[in-house]
């Protein structure tokens, strides 16, 4: 059943409302500023308040176990406001990378604190283009980690980093401590006002039990599930900015009529709303099938990643053409939701990168 | 649920010949039913038998009229396995898909006792009679008038397009019973029969050399009272809701980007040949996937209660559009080899291609889609 149940409903009509009163697009104008974290951490104590910094973990380690579309949900709503938080790198990719692949000791030690807000992780896996790949080698009786990886999301403030590395046995998931010995970083700002870092790892010792024991499988969940609840979150940007353009072409005149009343504008518009429409139905089945374990389900989230991220970027650039001049201002909202969905779109791969996967899965 | 998956999976194994679970060609793969049909090979028949046997020409109507009575989410669990195993469907027809539904939500008792059932065992072929030369777009300019004539209707006028009517039995028609009212009041739906003195067929021939449709002309017809389907000048609203049907038909075209079988086969040596080409095929796939899941949604919140309405009009744009898509990329990978079109080569390929331009006319054009997604779904102002 592609609708929503009445718990999903409940959830996402409290978040939408939470989400509004809490952090709303003029907090977002506050955070994005370069003097500050880039973030709210009030905004991320309500998230743990509300279970929604839990969404991924399991009620014995404190969560609310809403799932994969409970993520989705949340992303969703939370990018109407263009909310800034940890929820990514923390609530979703590294509560979807211990809750996959993490050993007991592991998820005991930071599940509770993810689901509580106390702990901000941060997800590493970008190898920097053109720098060192990112592996770990033996040194009996420990490991080294070398390497180099951009766009690690709330990174600048992480308490725990969990690594994608090669390994002489596949790739692996590492727990590693920011402030260790040959950890260092820069921090670096995106276009919509999100903070990354750039990490470079030098001779880092790492014990074995610092490795999720999921391996590989791991690693391809949580990016899974990251490009689904990324493609929820660019349904919600392009959603937002769409109808914000829809009450605006319902308001301002030119010619004596509201420009609503052009037939090229409401063409456009039903375009823009078709592209949202197909986008979010596409996400819904991608968050359902990790939901449900089905076998298509990296299919359907190469397939909703692939649309959500093309309909956001083209339909926030349509949203910013029909308010003419002023969507080419600061002061007017509609370029935040430009800038946002393009990086929602980009992160994790973008729309060629996941229609080039949905080719070869079909076989061409 | 009354019915189960693995019983459907297990008989369609059992009963769904071979020869019925490939992609249609064409029309001539179709079949259509009525008063002059011949089957086009014993398989055919023997599919659609079986499948009368359980209601399942029909699967959603009642089982008085020759339906399986099943609901919606039970449909789509038959189609699902269907789908599954490419079987065809065993019958198609306006009458299914569009006809139909109209008398379930409108017509009388009798009306419903006389036709459905006929329409259900494939007796009856039906055509659309619609558009006329005046009256496209602005369906409700139409001019075919009916005159009240006590016990019956005279009708006379022209229609046009209207798709096999000159393989048609019975010919359901908008017709002008008011010409004081505001224009779209003044119309009634009437059910005619072909076979009655004054009409007459004229086939047009299209871009793809065939000829599947005709002008309908009508010289002092005689039509009962008792044709008429909803309230006399109403007939808008009963045409309305048939083109909400017609639209989700036409849609269902856009769902399936492999069903053309000069996609699938060639699509599979592209890679190395064509990473343009390739790289067209991918994002069409990716459109048909979420277009499709598009669909499903809406059906699923259908299914919950409520009506498609008018989100059968964004369904019938993307369908359509997606369709035309289909086409064009499966002439770019046929290549110069898709230009022939003589006796001697693959056939389907460029009919396909030439049919497909039809989609987003037919059942209302592209255009007056996004009108109708514009100010129904978006509620745009008219000025
Ligand atoms: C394959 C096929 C099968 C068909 N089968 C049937 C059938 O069985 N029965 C039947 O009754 N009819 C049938 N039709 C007819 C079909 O419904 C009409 O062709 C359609 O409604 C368009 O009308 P028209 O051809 O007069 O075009 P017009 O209305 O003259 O349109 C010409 C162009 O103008 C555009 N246009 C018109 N009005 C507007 C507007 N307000 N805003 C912007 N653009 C506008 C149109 O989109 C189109 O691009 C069929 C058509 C096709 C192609």
């Amino acid at each position: 059943m592609l609708t929503l149940d009445e718990d999903q409903t409940l959830l996402m009509d409290s978040a939408r409302a939470g989400v509004a009163q809490a952090s709303p697009v003029s907090e977002y104008r506050r955070l994005r500023e370069p003097q500050g974290e880039g973030f709210s951490r009030r905004f991320w104590a309500t998230c743990g308040e509300m279970g929604w910094s839990g969404v991924l973990v399991d009620e014995a380690h404190g969560g609310s176990g809403f799932g994969v579309l409970g993520a989705g949900l949340l992303a969703r709503e939370m990018a109407r406001t263009l909310t800034l938080s940890p929820f990514l790198s923390t609530a979703v990719l590294a509560a979807a990378a211990l809750g996959a692949g993490g050993s007991p000791a592991q998820r005991q030690e930071w599940l509770p604190r993810i689901a509580a807000a106390e702990a901000i992780v941060a997800f590493a896996h970008e190898d920097t283009p053109g720098g060192w790949p990112t592996m770990a080698h033996l040194e009996s009786p420990d490991f080294r980690l070398e390497g180099e990886k951009s766009f690690v999301l709330d990174g600048h403030v992480a308490d725990a980093l969990i690594v994608s590395a090669r390994t002489d046995n596949g790739p692996y998931l590492v727990l590693v401590d920011p402030k260790a010995n040959g950890v260092s970083r820069q921090t670096r700002i995106l276009v919509d006002g999100r903070r990354v870092a750039t990490y470079r790892f030098e001779g880092v010792e790492v014990d074995e039990f610092a490795f999720l024991p999921g391996g590989a499988l791991a690693l391809e969940r949580t990016l899974d599930v990251a490009r689904a609840v990324l493609a929820a979150s660019a349904c919600g940007v392009a959603e937002e900015a769409f109808r914000r353009t829809l009450e605006y072409l319902k308001e301002r005149r030119q010619f004596d009529r509201r420009i609503g009343s052009f037939q090229a504008l409401q063409h456009r518009a039903g375009l823009a709303h078709i592209a949202v429409e197909n986008a979010w139905s596409a996400t819904l089945v991608a968050l359902q099938a990790l939901d449900s374990g089905a076998n298509s389900a990296a299919f359907d989230v190469a397939v909703a990643k692939s649309k959500a991220s093309r309909a956001a970027q083209e339909v926030t650039a349509e949203c910013l053409q029909m308010h003419g001049g002023v969507g080419m201002t600061d002061a007017f909202d509609v370029g935040l939701y430009l800038k946002r969905a393009r990086v929602d779109a980009t992160l994790f791969g973008d729309a060629a990168f996941h229609a080039d996967r949905v080719a070869t899965m079909l076989g061409y | 649920m009354a019915i189960d998956a693995h019983e459907i999976r297990n008989w369609l194994e059992a009963e769904c010949p071979v020869e019925m679970r490939a992609a249609t060609r064409g029309d001539e793969d179709v079949c259509w039913g009525g008063r002059r049909w011949a089957f086009q090979s014993p398989a055919q028949k023997l599919w659609f038998e079986r499948c009368l046997a359980r209601g399942f020409t029909v699967p959603t109507w009642p089982r008085e009229y020759g339906g399986a009575g099943l609901s919606r989410d039970e449909a789509d669990v038959l189609y699902a396995e269907m789908r599954r195993i490419g079987a065809r469907p065993p019958l198609t027809s306006f009458g299914i898909s569009m006809l139909g539904p109209a008398l379930l939500a409108f017509g009388t008792p009798a009306q419903k006792a006389e036709h459905l059932p006929r329409i259900a065992l494939g007796q009856i072929r039906w055509c659309q009679g619609y558009s006329e030369p005046g009256a496209g777009s602005d369906l409700a300019s139409l001019a075919t008038r009916a005159e009240d004539k006590g016990d019956h209707f005279l009708v006379n006028g022209q229609k046009i397009w209207t798709s096999y009517a000159d393989k048609a039995d019975w010919i359901f028609c908008l017709v002008r019973t008011n010409r004081d009212a505001k224009k779209q009041l003044g119309i009634s739906f009437v059910l005619i029969d072909m076979a009655t003195p004054g009409v007459s067929t004229r086939p047009i021939v299209l871009i793809s050399g065939k000829s599947p449709f005709c002008e309908t002309f009508f010289d002092d017809v005689a039509v009962p009272k008792g044709n008429l389907v909803g309230k006399l000048d109403r007939g808008w609203d009963v045409a309305k809701y048939l083109l909400t049907h017609e639209r989700e038909m036409i849609a269902g075209g856009g769902s399936n980007l492999f069903d053309s079988h000069a996609l699938d086969k060639a699509a599979a040596q592209v890679r190395p040949k064509d990473p343009i080409l390739r790289a067209k095929i991918a994002e069409a796939a990716v459109d048909t996937y979420a277009f499709d899941a598009t669909r499903r949604r809406y059906s699923d919140e259908v299914a919950r209660g409520g009506e498609l309405g008018a989100r059968s009009a964004l369904l019938k744009y993307d369908g359509a559009e997606l369709n035309k898509r289909r086409h064009e990329l499966a002439m770019s990978l046929a290549g110069a080899d898709g230009l022939y079109f003589d006796g001697n080569r693959e056939p389907g390929v460029a009919e396909g291609w030439l049919r497909s331009k039809g989609n987003s006319i037919e059942g209302g054009t592209s255009e007056v889609m996004l009108d109708i997604v514009a100010k129904r779904l978006l509620d745009l102002p008219a000025d």
